[in-house]
């Protein structure tokens, strides 16, 4: 077995509330697992788990071989966290931040200091290495945060996060970061409410919900797995609708959606394409448009949990300050 | 040991545990943390400078030629238990500071690093003592400036300053309480004014018990505020030591014995 990360039936319960009832996680090295969840799914409780934060009330993990509990002061000489709150000290300067970081690994002054400058360089941060953090804009100070997770060179990276509540241009720029440490070999554990996140970055996702991984594999092989296709069709005489939403509804074995003239429904089978325009053409419907279509991973988790992941969170989007 | 356990040599020299001496380190650098910060907040610096000041000036000037017939005759009186009431504000740095770490995350980064458990804590409470002999020195040098005589020997005054330590590090467990149950930092400060006025106005800081009410005497009597105060004079001044002395390590003894496992229980509580 190769996982940098291992879990396996994570149970943790707050008072009355269980965040997870038994996750199971594997995250080979040098790869991106994304966990994917709504708000409360209990990302942010398996992330804590697993940089030793958190004990849990049940089950076990692993981060290089050592187990969380057990060995946690091994588990973190190997990781680095990025919390969903940019966790940096706002009263101190970014170098100061990163020098502290550097000090408390045992770095001494001088190499403390250097490889401040280096990340802070690398983060396109130097311009304001000498401010306090507390005057930085939401995308420096998750630059710095990530930055200051890098101090000690992690071989497992744990991003909670990284990008909520940035502006489009700041997640562009984190992605790429996170792709460029990718690259350089370290394993990222990566937690997102977004969608389009996991598909960008991650190798395999696991999707997370009510304090369980509900499905997991690759971004391309969930989809299938789900069945997560789309039949659309779209009848060139709108008085064929009511005749096409039967037949595309008997097909699927569910009632599809109708918007507008187009008549989608989710299907599993591919082979039912050429049933469909069979049963049209039977029917005398007159078609303008019919296309299966791999669906997005938003469909992928409508499929898996019988509602939308939060959508409203893409609202967000443009929150923190402009970088 | 697992079967995962196998899969781990890849990075051979990973440290068990945390050494001692490797926690005092860490303790040194998150004192300077929390002391470089002051550089960057010269709002802190004066809460712990100007105020304090500002305080001796205004009772001495203000009222102390009404209290004890001369400012100066006032001042000799008044800037020990001073002292004492500037030293407990400055105890609730460490709650506001834990706290104030505790909702920006930043614990969350220093305990996911292979640090020592105890050091931020350590550290916090280090650099909460640099602050307090800073702010004793503070303190006498203004006294000094204003008339203020050392009436013992200066091994006397160093034992004034180490016993106010020695309740300032007790008192920070009842800080660390506050700033474990608080919401945020600004529900932290709430308490030192809500709470640390009263019990520290009501002791013999200011004016000699006399002349208030029975009841109120009684409640100034047994006031820890008092004791020290008391203590503080005794050693800088004049007055009894033996008594005031051994009484104020005896409350620090009982607030530590009640307030660390409280703040213990807090702060897994918490985090």
């Amino acid at each position: 077995m190769n996982h940098a990360i291992w879990a396996e039936g994570l149970v943790k319960r707050f008072g009355e509330t269980t965040a997870l009832a038994g996750v199971d996680l594997a995250v080979r090295t040098g790869t991106v697992l994304g966990l994917l969840g709504p708000n409360g799914a209990g990302k942010t409780t398996t992330v804590r788990v697993l940089a030793t934060l958190l004990q849990p009330d049940a089950g076990h993990a692993t981060v290089g071989g050592w187990d969380v509990v057990r060995d946690a002061h091994r588990v973190r000489q190997l990781i680095g966290l990025t919390g969903q709150y940019a966790s940096v000290d706002e009263a101190l300067t970014g170098a100061e931040n990163l020098l502290l970081i550097g000090r408390l690994l045992g770095a001494p002054r001088p190499e403390a200091k250097a490889r401040a400058r280096e990340l802070l360089a690398r983060f396109d941060l130097e311009d304001a290495a000498d401010r306090a953090a507390k005057t930085y804009s939401g995308g420096m100070r998750r630059r710095l945060d990530l930055a200051a997770s890098l101090v000690g060179r992690p071989r497992m990276l744990y991003l909670d996060e990284p990008t909520a509540g940035l502006d489009p241009r700041s997640r562009l720029e984190l992605w790429d970061l996170v792709r460029r440490l990718v690259a350089d070999g370290v394993t990222v554990l990566l937690t997102t409410q977004y969608l389009e996140e996991a598909d960008e970055l991650a190798d395999e996702i696991a999707v997370i919900d009510h304090g369980r991984v509900i499905a997991s594999g690759a971004p391309d092989e969930l989809k299938a797995k789900t069945g997560a296709q789309s039949l659309e069709v779209r009848p060139a005489d709108e008085a064929d609708l009511p005749t096409v939403v039967a037949v595309v509804g008997e097909l699927a074995g569910v009632a599809p959606e109708v918007e507008g003239q187009l008549v989608t429904a989710p299907v599993v089978d591919p082979g039912l394409l050429p049933a469909a325009v069979r049963r049209l053409d039977d029917a005398g419907v007159v078609i303008s448009e019919l296309a299966l279509r791999g669906s997005s991973l938003n469909e992928v988790f409508l499929s898996l949990t019988g509602r939308p992941a939060e959508e409203t969170d893409e609202d967000d989007d443009t929150e923190g300050a402009p970088a | 040991m697992t079967a995962a356990t196998t899969t781990a040599p890849s990075a051979p020299e990973l440290a068990p545990r945390v050494g001692v001496g490797e926690g005092l380190r860490q303790t040194g650098t998150l004192a300077w943390r929390t002391l470089v910060q002051v550089r960057h907040n010269p709002w802190e610096l004066s809460d712990f400078s100007i105020q304090p000041i500002m305080f001796v000036l205004l009772f001495t000037y203000v009222f102390g030629g009404a209290i004890a017939g001369s400012p100066g005759e006032y001042l000799t009186f008044a800037l020990p238990g001073i002292i004492v009431m500037n030293m407990l504000f400055v105890t609730m740095y460490v709650g506001m500071g834990l706290n104030t770490d505790l909702t920006k995350g930043v614990f969350d980064r220093l305990r996911s690093l292979p640090v020592a458990r105890w050091a931020p804590l350590a550290g916090r409470i280090t650099a909460d003592l640099v602050k307090q002999a800073w702010s004793i020195a503070l303190l006498l040098g203004v006294g000094a400036v204003l008339g203020f005589r050392i009436g013992t020997s200066a091994l006397a005054l160093l034992g004034a300053v180490g016993l106010l330590l020695v309740f300032a590090l007790a008192f920070s467990w009842v800080s660390v309480l506050v700033g474990m149950l608080a919401k945020d930092p600004e529900k932290v400060q709430l308490f030192g004014f809500t709470a640390l006025f009263p019990i520290t106005f009501v002791s013999n800081v200011f004016v000699p018990a006399a002349t208030m009410p029975g009841w109120l005497q009684a409640f100034v009597d047994v006031n820890p505020v008092t004791i020290l105060a008391d203590a503080t004079r005794g050693l800088m001044v004049s007055g009894p030591v033996a008594g005031p002395v051994t009484g104020s390590l005896l409350w620090a003894a009982a607030i530590t014995v009640v307030f660390a496992p409280l703040s213990v229980w807090a702060f897994k509580r918490r985090v």
